[in-house]
């Protein structure tokens, strides 16, 4: 290989900076906002306030967390329907997150996109997308016009690892590797395509080798630990913006809920011992631990935290909850610039 | 200037190419070979790769590429090497290109043209020859546009590229070696005006794209039998224009709609729909449609020849409207 290199096994957790305790206490913040406002779209779903698909990224947080951490402000993302968490930490309001999830004008979509098409195109949040893996080409695209201009941006694309054996990842990461793009990938392996474990549906189980087939950089990430997941995005979005050359990342996760809010959380394609085996490497009971065993923070500021993203969220609800729905007119908004 | 079609689209690429540093050119073999259809031709040696950019075969991934760009600022020109091979990126047209304005509530647009050659050529068979122009006109959120002359291509791509929406632009593959008057320098056909290409009395010849020409020719053929034929090209699918529909058949009170593609929920239907509800009154006969034949197309040529729309036909359905 050329310029690729490949780390095979989870990079080792290293040790906390002392100063970079704020950075690593808003981390925090950001996965319990996360993990509230999930549990709370799941409480609105089941009253009825939230309609059509709804999916939760419980278990997860740590991902968008430790990933996005490490994005400028001119950076481009795109996401596959499981994107509250990543919209809230891009600096989207929870307010306009539950409002659009509830269909609301006041929502990040204007209520016409809802759950799985979140935008805010002031932050380059460009939308959560809900064919499974199109949304790589367009981030291929959006890599492009970054190499065009000759800026220093970098565009991002998560996707789940279902996503893997469609045509549209290979055609967009072999164009990424070819014109040498400064994209980065990020496969949320959380081990479920829906119901189809990852070894029922891959030919090979690490994620990671498929990126060999373009001569990427590549690396199989511990997806429940976000320093873990800021380091390896760290390497990834330095080799975009300085050697312009995409990498696809395999951050090893998993959903502690159902796939939708249809799916029970366990069942049919997985057990009760499994997902509890899982949930003991709850990232945010793992990161708080540390930090606490690091002397970063104590307990009760935990609960206070807690507390307050817990408010944060009931704000949010109450705003989406009030917030007008969108005027009869906008049914023919927005189909086109010029009719 | 006296051009072709093929030439007449390459002064548009070349002209808005230079006009706009965020045009830029995709597709299969559109650089270094010059275009399969040779519309590309010289581009890579004025602007470069980066602005004349081969792909691989990989029609879903570029036009999502394309998309892609779009959705930040740059105004991809996607050359599809024919609208055949287009189905594969379907889901990027649909569902990113189209929807993505509506769905981020107007925050993010697609200003992308999609273009290539559609329609049935000769003795291609049934996966090379066939005409979408329905398909993508069905979507809210897209514009379809298919210029039949040599002048139109010019102008109607200049304005297709400098359209904020994305467009879908489908040429007649068996125009490209068409000659006609073109229009120096700045020429722009606005999207979403028909054209009366013949002027008559008698009936309305509602086509587009290569039906044009065969319109045309059933028009003369008809003139002989001092039956005069207007032949109105629509020039742009979606949106199409009612008023000149609704103007012209409320002239002639008679009118045949003709295309290339498939009789089952064709363009021909649509306007159709259009003409019962706007000028029912107003109408002599039944509008009958010609279409090609509701089968996949054949290779052997005199099957072929059977499934295409020609003069003959068109004459015939004209002499049926008027109980001729």
């Amino acid at each position: 290989m050329a310029e690729a290199t490949t780390t095979k096994s989870p990079t080792r957790n290293r040790g906390l900076e002392p100063s970079k305790a704020g950075d690593y206490r808003r981390w925090l913040r950001q996965m319990m906002l996360i993990r509230r406002f999930e549990e709370k779209a799941g409480e609105a779903y089941s009253l009825g306030k939230i309609g059509g698909f709804c999916h939760l990224y419980i278990g997860q947080e740590a991902v968008a967390v430790g990933s996005l951490a490490v994005l400028g402000p001119d950076d481009y993302i795109t996401c596959s329907y499981r994107e509250h968490g990543h919209a809230l930490v891009r600096g989207v309001s929870a307010r306009t997150v539950m409002a659009e999830l509830f269909g609301k004008a006041d929502g990040c979509s204007g209520g016409k996109g809802g759950s799985m098409h979140l935008f805010d195109a002031s932050l380059g949040f460009l939308g959560g997308h809900a064919i499974v893996g199109g949304h790589i080409p367009l981030t291929t695209g959006m890599a492009f016009a970054i190499k065009y201009r000759n800026t220093s941006q970098v565009a991002v694309c998560y996707f789940g690892e279902a996503a893997v054996n469609n045509g549209a990842f290979h055609e967009a990461l072999n164009m990424a590797a070819l014109w040498k793009l400064p994209a980065v990938y990020i496969c949320e392996n959380n081990r479920y395509g829906m119901g189809t474990a990852l070894e029922r549906a891959s030919a090979i189980y690490d994620i990671s080798e498929r990126a060999s087939s373009y001569d990427m950089a590549n690396e199989v990430v511990d997806g429940q630990d976000v320093l873990v997941v800021h380091a390896a995005m760290m390497r990834a979005v330095q080799r975009a913006r300085a050697d312009k050359h995409p990498t696809l990342l395999e951050v090893r996760t998993y959903r502690f809920m159902g796939h939708s809010m249809s799916d029970p959380i366990h069942g049919h394609y997985r057990t009760r011992e499994e997902v509890e085996g899982q949930r003991k490497r709850d990232p945010i009971g793992v990161w708080s631990q540390r930090l606490i065993g690091e002397g970063m923070i104590d307990d009760a500021a935990v609960r206070a935290m807690d507390q307050e993203v817990a408010a944060e969220v009931e704000d949010a609800y109450q705003f989406a909850d009030q917030a007008p729905d969108p005027a009869p007119e906008a049914l023919y908004t927005d189909v086109y610039a010029h009719p | 200037m006296n051009l072709t079609y093929r030439d007449a689209l390459n002064q548009a690429l070349r002209e808005e190419m230079q006009r706009d540093p965020d045009v830029f050119l995709m597709g299969e073999e559109v650089g270094v070979y010059q275009g399969a259809y040779k519309v590309s031709r010289g581009l890579l040696e004025e602007f470069g790769p980066m602005r004349v950019v081969d792909t691989p075969i990989t029609e879903l991934g570029f036009a999502g590429v394309g998309v892609g760009a779009a959705m930040v600022g740059l105004r991809p020109v996607v050359e599809f090497m024919t609208w055949n091979f287009a189905l594969l990126a379907i889901d990027q047209l649909v569902n990113s290109a189209a929807k993505m304005r509506y769905m981020s509530n107007g925050q993010v647009g697609v200003p992308a043209v999609f273009r290539g050659p559609g329609g049935s050529a000769l003795q291609l068979a049934a996966q090379h020859s066939q005409a979408f122009e329905s398909f993508y006109a069905h979507i809210p959120g897209l514009k379809v546009v298919m210029p039949a002359t040599p002048a139109d291509a010019k102008g109607l791509l200049k304005s297709a590229i400098r359209d904020d929406d994305p467009v879908i632009f489908i040429e007649g593959e068996m125009l490209y070696n068409t000659k006609g008057e073109v229009p120096e320098g700045e020429h722009l056909v606005p999207l979403g005006k028909a054209d009366v290409k013949r002027a008559g009395r008698d009936v309305t010849i509602i086509c587009h794209s290569k039906t044009v020409g065969v319109a045309l020719k059933a028009a003369e053929e008809l003139a002989a039998a001092e039956v005069e034929a207007e032949v109105l090209d629509l020039r742009t699918i979606r949106p199409l224009d009612e008023e000149a529909v609704v103007t012209s058949v409320a002239r002639t009170h008679r009118c045949v709609v003709a295309e290339e593609g498939w009789p089952f929920a064709g363009v021909g239907a649509q306007v159709v729909d259009i003409i019962q509800r706007e000028v029912f009154d107003e109408l002599d006969a039944p509008v009958i449609r010609v279409t090609g034949a509701d089968v996949p197309m054949p290779y052997n040529k005199h099957l072929e020849r059977a499934a295409k729309v020609d003069a003959a036909r068109i004459v015939a359905a004209v002499n049926e409207v008027l109980y001729r």
